[in-house]
């Protein structure tokens, strides 16, 4: 269930259209027409599945169920500064699981959560090709190497004000 | 088109290429169970997700078994469908389906008939092993005023979604989520009853567990039946007749009208109607309506809209609430003879017998589920109190019957009581889909020309077509008139209109296959369509079984309008039977 309710401008509508008509409109270029609209919005709210169900003629369920399908999309916002935990091999057997737990406390937040604030969300991802440095956090674009729960308050302090 | 030599089970048969290897077997009497898969042959309705797997079969080549639902057939294909691999795999199947399916059969609303509970017989399933570490769904229930919607018992075999998508075009229900997780359900979750569904029923109908069900009004029924200050009345609809009996053994077709009255006086019933009396009096309603825009259109008038659209089917009615607004003023307005019936039993008989509407409690029999959303209808009431209080489907009646000890079979007939059980041919056979429109067909066609019909029998309006459409002389003047029932198919209809290319005149829709005689209410068919045609056999052989068979000669419909309501399309008909539509789509900011 959506816990955001928004209301489209319609400019926003226009570029949702326009991603819909790019794809001809094809009900099997859905997956696509999701993918860019998430790259816009960042997420996926129901009010932009609607319009895309709309554009497209297919049933809002079908949209939600494809949406609903793929960990790829969300419908929840990304924080302003979205925090990425690498969970790969190399990150998990040195540590990853202390620093996710304790980004998890620090924050109150689970995976795929937000801040109430909306300053920070939390994802796992696997490997991202520094495993010399592990464990991995990446904050935004910014990567953090050999990080230890002791860290992780430091972290978040950095973007607090 | 090419064809294939295989052999199953031993035996060789030819099938052309493309064909199933689950169709192929059939062709050899070979039954191998299925459970998800659904064939509708007469609605061109195929549901073969290949999701379950109880059809699985060994092939001699391949490595895995394969779904034979889903697995086309190949030249020189060996096909094995009882080796003990086939066996063994099938039952393993089914004991992961119920490993996290709750056990409440004894009080389930399926439980005896149910698709998932007669495959565990079949397959002598007798434990589940690892049953004490298999987590439970724990989904919300969710009641819509219709339907329930219980999906810890979904075995996502996806046949609603196949009907509420491919046949009826309704978009209400998808698979969402994955793996454990996965449920069918409406958009974002939300509550069936903020979905696009109609409450055709079409899901309950096909539903093989107890995951979609409908709402079970018999407590409330048995309620007002026991209580002495009220004067309980009941109403039939026609299509309950065609089909009740199967409930009870009977071979689908036979008419129990005389049996089921009985059935309903000895449950203390106080006044056994029919809701074909307020068919008679739709079609007076209705009839006269398209007359009036048929002559108002001829003769120039803009303002007018053609073709008119009957509106006595209510998941119908919520169909183009919700899918078509823009076109809310294009059908009928008269009322569903379920809300004419209630409608008239609270004012002109309750007057009559002397009783105040408060104390009146109407109760309808419908094939269908629509009926229990629609009688709760704000337009519906007067002073908070509806015109129908309780509307039970044909389903519920057969278990309150057994409840009550009484075998349908054994009973005597019985005739409908006076004033509202009297009814004509042209009333019965609103159950079947093409029935309504000729049923008005009968009575405009005589109130247009003034000559009486040859014949009342319009076969080119009978069939099982999804869209048909006929021409029919009015003496002169050629009346065109369309037919669908489905609501995919009332789709093509509606689209046509909004095009501006439709030709027809009138044009009769239904919402579930075959009309009423396939509601969701009805007893269920399993997949089996021949049984929906055999319930039609039945309806057209009631009406020309009646002496009367056009709705203008009912002597009680003649009398109620000298009586009570002066002419068809009064001032007083137009209030009392007469209704307006409302969009129903809201957006999903709004809900």
């Amino acid at each position: 269930m959506s816990s955001v309710k928004i209301e489209l401008r319609p400019d926003q509508i226009e570029k949702i259209h326009s991603f819909c008509d790019e794809f001809n409109n094809e009900p099997g270029e859905l997956i696509n027409v999701l993918h860019r609209s998430q790259g816009e919005f960042g997420y996926l709210p129901a009010e932009v599945q609607e319009v895309i169900a709309e554009k497209m003629k297919m049933p809002v369920a079908k949209v939600y169920g494809v949406v609903t399908f793929y960990s790829f999309f969300t419908m929840i916002p990304k924080g302003e500064f979205p925090i990425s935990i690498c969970t790969g091999t190399a990150c998990y057997v040195r540590g990853a699981e202390n620093v996710l737990a304790e980004f998890k406390k620090q924050l109150d937040i689970q995976v795929g959560e937000t801040s109430p604030d909306g300053k920070f969300s939390l994802s796992c991802l696997r490997c991202v090709g520094a495993c010399g440095l592990a464990p991995v956090v990446q904050v935004g674009d910014k990567t953090y190497g050999r990080v230890a729960p002791d860290d992780v308050k430091g972290i978040i302090e950095e973007y607090k004000s | 088109m090419d064809q294939v030599k295989l052999t199953i089970d031993g035996k060789t048969v030819e099938v052309p290429a493309g064909t199933t290897v689950y169709k192929a077997a059939k062709v050899l009497d070979i039954d191998i169970p299925v459970l998800c898969y659904m064939d509708l042959k007469d609605l061109n309705i195929e549901n073969k997700p290949g999701g379950c797997r109880i059809c699985s079969v060994e092939i001699e080549g391949r490595r895995n078994l394969a779904p034979s639902c889903s697995t086309n057939v190949a030249d020189g294909m060996v096909v094995r469908t009882n080796s003990i691999r086939v066996i063994n795999a099938r039952r393993t199947v089914m004991e992961l389906i119920l490993s996290d399916h709750p056990k409440d059969c004894l009080i389930c609303a399926k439980s005896g008939n149910c698709d998932l509970q007669d495959m565990a017989i079949k397959l002598g399933i007798r434990n589940i092993p690892g049953q004490e570490y298999a987590e439970m769904s724990t989904y919300r229930l969710d009641t819509s005023p219709s339907i329930i919607r219980d999906m810890d018992k979904c075995i996502m075999c996806r046949r609603c979604e196949t009907m509420c998508n491919d046949f009826q075009t309704v978009g209400a229900l998808n698979a969402v989520n994955r793996g454990f997780e996965a449920v069918v359900a409406p958009a974002f979750e939300m509550n069936l009853e903020y979905s696009p569904c109609t409450y055709c029923g079409q899901c309950v109908a096909v539903c093989p567990t107890g995951a979609l069900t409908e709402v079970d009004h018999t407590p409330s029924v048995i309620q007002a039946l026991s209580d002495p200050t009220k004067t309980v009345v009941v109403q039939t609809a026609p299509a309950v007749r065609a089909a009740l009996g199967e409930e009870f053994g009977l071979e689908p077709g036979t008419r129990v009208t005389g049996k089921m009255v009985t059935a309903l006086k000895n449950l203390g019933f106080d006044y056994v109607f029919d809701t074909d009396f307020a068919a008679d009096l739709t079609i007076m309603e209705e009839g006269t309506e398209l007359l009036d825009r048929l002559t108002k259109h001829l003769n120039g008038d803009k303002d007018v809209k053609l073709p008119i659209l009957t509106s006595c089917c209510p998941g119908w009615v919520n169909f183009f609430e919700y899918h078509f607004p823009e076109m809310k003023d294009i059908p009928s307005t008269a009322r569903s003879p379920q809300q004419m019936f209630g409608s008239i039993a609270k004012s002109y008989f309750a007057e009559k017998i002397g009783v105040d509407r408060k104390e009146m409690v109407v109760v309808s029999v419908m094939p269908c589920l629509a009926k229990k959303y629609e009688c709760q209808r704000e337009e519906f009431m007067v002073d908070g109190n509806p015109d129908v209080d309780y509307s039970i489907t044909t389903r519920e009646l057969a278990h309150l019957i057994k409840q009550a000890n009484m075998n349908l079979t054994d009973m005597d007939d019985s005739a409908f009581d006076a004033p509202l059980g009297e009814s004509t041919g042209a009333a019965v056979i609103f159950g079947a889909t093409g029935g309504v429109i000729e049923a008005a067909t009968r009575t405009a066609y005589e109130l247009h020309t003034g000559k009486e019909l040859e014949s009342v029998d319009f076969k080119q309006l009978r069939g099982m077509e999804g869209i048909r459409s006929a021409t029919v002389d009015f003496d002169g003047l050629d009346i065109r008139i369309g037919i669908a029932h489905g609501l995919g198919n009332a789709r093509k209809l509606l689209e046509e209109i909004k095009a501006g290319t439709s030709e027809y005149h009138a044009i009769e829709i239904m919402a579930c296959p075959g009309g009423c005689i396939g509601g969701g209410g009805q007893p269920l068919h399993h997949g089996d369509s021949s049984i929906l045609k055999a319930r039609t056999r039945a309806i057209y052989e009631e009406d020309a079984s009646k002496t009367l068979r056009k709705s203008h000669e009912n002597p009680y419909i003649i009398k109620l309008y000298e009586e009570f309501l002066d002419k068809p399309m009064s001032e007083k008909a137009h209030q009392l039977l007469h209704t307006h539509y409302f969009e129903r789509k809201k957006r999903v900011f709004e809900v």
